[in-house]
């Protein structure tokens, strides 16, 4: 059968526009990569009181450019013991998922590639999961010990991981009572969730943060340890297409911490499409926190963070949707799930205080105990 | 190369992966090599291999006339060369009988504490670097690198100095030395202080290293430890305060030990090491006099009498000794070196039990090797 020839004139001008606006989400994607890694340089160059890139160009602005143009242009090795088909497939079995969860991220009510409506958070959080497969695949196609370990590792981390932040999506969304994220953007409209659900947004962060496997969760590539994991035997284009996704997940796992918690592209003074500033600087601002983690923290072992996962984060986010459920229940006002939220925060880090340190934290513990030995000394 | 344990299968137990780590690997500090016995994430057995940085340090001392050996010193604890060279000097020293001038000794005790400081920043810049910490590796190699920029001012290299000499020093110090150290030191614990509010007493950095390989004071002692390692079980063991050498019996400082011997206290003992070597260096500057910085020696050639001698002194990482035989020529007949690292490395297979994958590094540099040492 053939199409008559007005709809085939239809469907092919909508073909063109598909691709059109996928041309520009990759493109808008890149850009932000790039800015992203000359943004992490100059950030952690300031806080361990160096200047970063400099040379290239003003303020090392065309720093990021030449990273990109040393990776292209490298030789691809690809080891001969590696498994030929996966190797090759698990980079983009990353980087897809993590540009196709942009398709529905919106910038502003407008700015969105394609409104999901209802599916949006279930179309994110669907594809976040995927890119689990790709890592653990690099892994394993590389025929590298190393690489194993790390793709095992991810797989655990990730998949633990996934648990709270779902809870806590869950949670956001029976608090928007939508899955649509320009409705759960809106429906923020007078405060943002954080004010309601500080509890979301902590236990939302902090997953995310190890979802994209940032530190204190770089645990599945740790350099120090298993020598950067799946990405081990990777290197050239390949390793770039590894890095590409790692950062359009971080600027995702930012962006959806603004969305679901800090009130999206809602703010003073800009209407209409001009409020994708307000966006767009919410999400820097996040972005900054993860990299000022980046530079203050080390990075906790696999124990501690499977112990974590699963001791702290996952019955907190289910406390989350409880208490939402409650407080939907009742009707009551919204400080009182703030109250909640908090409680359950200063329940879980009071446990924590209790549980594994005793009277203090351990850093206190062992600090009192090592100032008293140092008196002793001293007299 | 050394051969794989061939004895996996006769153990009769099942092994999940034989994982070789190093000796290109990043943790490693050099070009020590692991085979590890994991179970998942769980490390059951270790097999240590050493030897791929080995020159023939030893045998080639006994080809070099004595002051040409100090050069060879100088590579073998790449990071702490100052000391290494007064160990050597020390012991050709007291086989001669020769007498340091008093100035040579203090500029030696300053340098040798210096050279304690530079070493250990050295240990927390990789100590964070393992647990996965960034920053404290940044202040510690600035800190360190404005060390060594002084040390090149006095002997004209960054590392591998070559500046002591059998009964003094190559020359005497630069006309504007005490400025540049009081302007050093007042930077260096600036430097000191940040890295370690940064690190110390972190949650995670806790988390990671406290109660990691424990060992006990007796165990320790069986291993053969010395220095920081053996000081973190509890034991103020310090030859700068039992067995005092050159000056170190003139300055007024601390021992600081740990309690429990894990890869926690390894690190503390020596952050608080640095903090007593400031103390000592200000201390030397203070009272260093003026005067002759050589002995009666001059430019000679050394030539100790026949004879034998053994000397001891605390390196950044323990006690390093020297064993020297002299038949009476201008070269030593023999020479032994008991290396700290070494002795301390041989206790990885007992400290790395019932540990995770992530924790062999963290052992592996809270023992602080330096494989220039350890191979010799």
């Amino acid at each position: 059968m053939t199409l008559p020839i007005p709809l085939l004139a239809i469907s092919l001008l909508t073909f063109i526009w598909i691709l059109a606006g996928l041309l520009a989400m990759f493109t808008a994607l890149s850009v932000v990569v790039l800015s992203l890694t000359w943004l992490e340089r100059k950030l952690l160059g300031r806080l361990q009181r160096r200047l970063g890139p400099t040379r290239t160009g003003p303020m090392g602005l065309m720093q990021p450019m030449a990273d990109a143009l040393k990776l292209i242009l490298k030789e691809d090795i690809i080891p001969t013991s590696s498994e030929k088909a996966i190797f090759w497939v698990a980079p983009i079995l990353v980087v897809v998922p993590a540009f196709m969860i942009w398709v529905t991220i919106p910038g502003t009510e407008n700015l969105v590639l394609k409104n999901l409506g209802e599916l949006g958070l279930f179309y994110i959080i669907a594809f976040s999961v995927l890119g689990i497969l790709g890592l653990v695949l690099a892994g394993w196609g590389s025929a590298n010990k190393y690489g194993t370990l790390g793709g095992l590792r991810a797989a655990a981390q990730l998949i633990s991981y996934e648990i709270p932040v779902i809870m806590v999506v869950i949670a956001v969304g029976m608090l928007a009572q939508s899955m649509n994220m320009v409705e759960i953007v809106e429906k923020q409209g007078s405060y943002p969730y954080v004010l309601v659900l500080p509890l979301g947004l902590v236990i939302f962060f902090i997953a995310g943060l190890a979802e994209v496997g940032r530190t204190p969760f770089d645990i599945y590539f740790a350099e120090s340890e298993i020598v950067g994991g799946p990405f081990i035997e990777y290197s050239g284009a390949h390793w770039s297409v590894f890095f590409l996704a790692e950062y359009i997940n971080t600027f995702a796992v930012a962006a959806l911490t603004v969305l679901l918690f800090l009130g999206g592209w809602s703010g003073p003074f800009l209407t209409g499409n001009w409020e994708i500033i307000w966006f767009l600087a919410k999400v820097y601002a996040v972005i900054m926190v993860i990299f000022w983690i980046r530079g203050t923290f080390p990075r906790l072992r696999i124990d501690q963070l499977m112990a974590f996962a699963w001791k702290v984060m996952v019955p907190l986010s289910f406390y989350a949707i409880v208490i939402t459920a409650v407080y939907l229940f009742y009707d009551w006002p919204p400080w009182s799930l703030t109250l909640m939220s908090l409680a359950g925060l200063f329940a879980v880090g009071y446990a924590i205080y209790r549980r594994f340190a005793g009277p203090a934290s351990q850093a206190a513990r062992v600090r009192a105990r090592y100032q008293a030995l140092e008196a002793r000394a001293g007299q | 190369m050394a051969e794989n344990p061939t004895n996996v299968v006769a153990r009769g137990e099942p092994v999940e992966m034989l994982l070789n780590m190093g000796p290109q690997h990043p943790s490693t500090h050099g070009v020590f090599r692991m085979v590890l016995w994991v179970d998942g994430e769980k490390v059951t057995d270790v097999e240590p291999y050493i030897g791929y940085l080995h020159r023939g340090s030893e045998k080639l001392c006994e080809g070099e006339q004595y002051h040409q050996v100090i050069t060879l010193f100088d590579r073998m604890d790449y990071l702490a060369n100052f000391n290494n060279e007064l160990v050597y000097c020390n012991a050709v020293e007291k086989l001669m009988g020769l007498e340091v001038p008093e100035r040579a000794e203090y500029v030696r005790v300053i340098l040798c504490e210096l050279n304690r400081i530079a070493s250990h920043l050295l240990f927390v810049a990789t100590m964070g670097l393992d647990a996965g910490a960034m920053t404290p590796s940044m202040i510690c190699f600035r800190g360190r690198e404005r060390v060594q920029a002084v040390f090149e001012a006095i002997s004209g290299a960054r590392m591998m100095h070559n500046y002591f000499r059998i009964g003094g020093l190559k020359e005497d110090l630069p006309e504007n030395f005490r400025e540049m150290v009081e302007q050093l030191m007042s930077v260096l614990k600036a430097d000191i202080e940040e890295a370690d509010r940064l690190l110390t007493f972190n949650e995670i950095f806790l988390a990671r290293l406290k109660g990691v390989a424990p060992i006990s004071l007796e165990d320790a002692l069986d291993f053969g430890f010395t220095g920081p390692c053996l000081r973190a079980c509890g034991i103020d063991y310090d030859l700068r305060k039992a067995e005092p050498y050159s000056v170190y019996d003139r300055f007024d400082f601390n021992v600081p030990v740990g309690l429990d011997g894990d890869c926690w206290d390894r690190y503390y003992v020596r952050v608080k090491e640095m903090y007593e070597s400031v103390k000592i260096v200000e201390q030397a500057m203070k009272q260093m006099p003026e005067g002759n910085v050589t002995s009666s020696l001059g430019r000679r050639l050394a030539r100790p009498p026949e004879g034998q001698v053994y000397v001891r002194t605390e390196n950044p990482r323990g006690e390093i000794g020297v064993y020297l035989v002299s038949d009476g020529t201008d070269k030593p007949y023999r020479l032994k070196v008991r290396p700290p690292s070494f002795c301390n490395l041989s206790a990885i297979k007992y400290l790395l039990q019932e540990t995770w994958i992530a924790d062999t590094v963290v052992v592996l540099g809270s023992l602080d090797i330096v494989l220039g040492e350890v191979d010799r």
